[in-house]
């Protein structure tokens, strides 16, 4: 019989840390901005059936750069938490903060269980609240530990140096567009600094909207009103509410 | 709702065991919705008044909820498992929708409320029944369409207009009368302030509009921009203006004899 090597645990956790990391890298970056009137989500997504970006509950989107198949199961898992944690107690009773512990028990669990392979996602859990201070956005990396994020935050494979652009660059109080422009140019940064182009059929957006009447904030912007947005920027946000949600 | 089912069981209306019990349990119901089509939509209304017995236990309930962007429901019966089988079905349709990343079908959506009141089956049988009416915009048909059911679940699609509840037979001969194919929205909105007004005339158990409370009923209409629920000034302004004809005119509108 032979013996076994020995792993010590640090390695152990740095070998699946990396494994985890890599996964994430492949994929495409997207970024969480606050906006004056609520939280823009945008990312540079060819498919439009796959979304990166989802709602959860009334107020909570969420967002998430890996793998496919990982990050659908856990969303679904969120919904599902929200969903019943709203029908058995209110519906005020479902927070960003309760749902991002879920998930960092999740991914923590999974990240430092032996038979499993971690997952190699990285989420992103926002809430809009009734004003810009109340806005929680968390970020959740692979291995179960959360961040709470203030203004913008960016996951995936370029991260940090889209975050550290952004961080330049994002000031309180822009409007949707300002911060839809900011975001993509963000995005567009390829790694040796040159810019390139992402037209507006490969961007996916939502927004979580502050100032919509209905109790469900989530709301995908898409067509023609996202190209307006991009172009202009004055675009009436409630004009075109009614065509463009639910698609 | 599979995963509830599965975790939480007890949570389910139709898992529940019902304790024996000796005759009819007393519990506040409530009474008469109507719904009324027009090109372009459907109206869903419902007086205000829950009874018990003979007692009226509450004069301004609510009856009409939406259950999704799309529709609405109206419930008549026992008031506590209608609300709660109502919030039940908006979280299922809300639940698919996010999930699944789109809408229930209109028909989809009346079927599950069937499934739903069936499973109350048991229920109804000691005199708790819940009988909603299900109204809702067609998206890919473009029109609306108003769903009945019966106490066991058994479905039907209603053409025109249609009314559940103690009331019902009075709201719906008056709709018979005052229905007409080309109804504008407003006119769909007036007539069903004024069946619900004919069915508080001859039931005792459905509640007119109570203007000393102001308490008027509540009036929802669907369109293809969604569902709306009309203002408590708009609703108060047709029941008051129903109210004033038929100072005049007890009776209401007459149709032509011939």
């Amino acid at each position: 019989m032979s013996t076994p090597f020995y792993v010590s645990p640090q390695q152990a956790m740095a070998d699946r840390a990396e494994y985890a990391r890599k996964g994430i890298a492949r994929g495409r970056s997207l970024v969480v901005l606050q906006y004056s009137d609520g939280i823009v989500f945008v990312g540079e997504n060819p498919s439009r059936a796959l979304h990166k970006f989802s709602e959860i509950y009334d107020r909570i989107g969420f967002a998430a750069a890996g793998k496919y198949n990982e990050y659908e199961n856990l969303r679904i898992g969120g919904v599902r938490y929200a969903d019943l944690r709203g029908y058995t107690y209110d519906r005020d009773d479902v927070t960003a903060r309760g749902l991002a512990n879920v998930y960092a028990q999740t991914l923590g669990t999974i990240f430092s269980s032996a038979g499993e392979k971690p997952y190699e996602v990285e989420l992103v859990v926002a809430e809009v609240g009734e004003t810009p201070d109340g806005d929680q956005i968390y970020r959740l990396p692979h291995d179960g530990s959360i961040v709470d994020e203030h203004g913008s935050v960016a996951v995936g494979g370029n991260a940090e140096q889209i975050s550290s652009y952004l961080d330049q660059r994002h000031q309180d109080g822009m409007t949707l567009a300002e911060a839809l422009k900011l975001a993509v140019q963000a995005l567009s940064r390829d790694t040796n600094g040159t810019q390139r182009e992402i037209p507006a059929e490969r961007l996916e957006v939502a927004v979580l909207d502050r100032t919509r009447p209905q109790s469900r904030k989530f709301r995908r912007i898409v067509g023609p009103q996202l190209s307006r947005l991009l172009a202009g920027g004055g675009a009436d946000l409630s004009k075109d509410d009614s065509d463009s949600e639910e698609e | 709702m599979d995963f509830l089912s599965a975790h939480q069981p007890e949570l389910l209306p139709g898992n529940r065991q019902l304790p024996p019990t000796q005759g009819v349990i007393e519990a506040p119901h409530g009474t008469t919705i109507v719904a009324v089509t027009f090109p372009g939509g459907v109206v869903l209304a419902g007086d205000r008044r829950a009874t018990m017995g003979n007692v009226i236990a509450q004069r301004d309930i609510e009856k009409v909820f939406p259950a999704d962007e799309y529709s609405a429901v109206g419930i008549a019966g026992t008031a506590g498992l209608a609300v709660e089988m109502v919030k039940l079905f908006q979280l299922e349709l809300e639940h698919f929708e996010k999930v699944e990343g789109a809408q229930l079908s209109l028909e989809g959506k009346a079927n599950r409320l069937s499934t739903m009141i069936r499973s109350n089956l048991g229920m109804a049988m000691q005199g708790l029944a819940v009988v909603p009416l299900f109204a809702g915009y067609d998206v890919d048909r473009g029109k609306g369409r108003i769903f009945s059911y019966d106490v066991t679940g058994g479905r039907s699609e209603e053409h025109n207009y249609a009314a559940t509840g103690s009331g019902s037979i009075f709201a719906r001969g008056a709709m018979k009368k005052l229905f007409r194919e080309d109804l504008t929205e407003d006119q769909a909105t007036m007539l069903v302030v004024q069946a619900l007004y004919d069915a508080a005339d001859d039931d005792s158990a459905t509640g007119g509009p109570d203007v000393a409370r102001r308490i008027y009923p509540i009036v929802t209409v669907i369109t293809e921009d969604g569902f709306r629920r009309i203002t408590e000034d708009e609703s108060s302004d047709i029941a008051r203006s129903v109210l004033e004809r038929r100072l005049e005119q007890p009776d209401g509108p007459r149709a032509a004899l011939l």
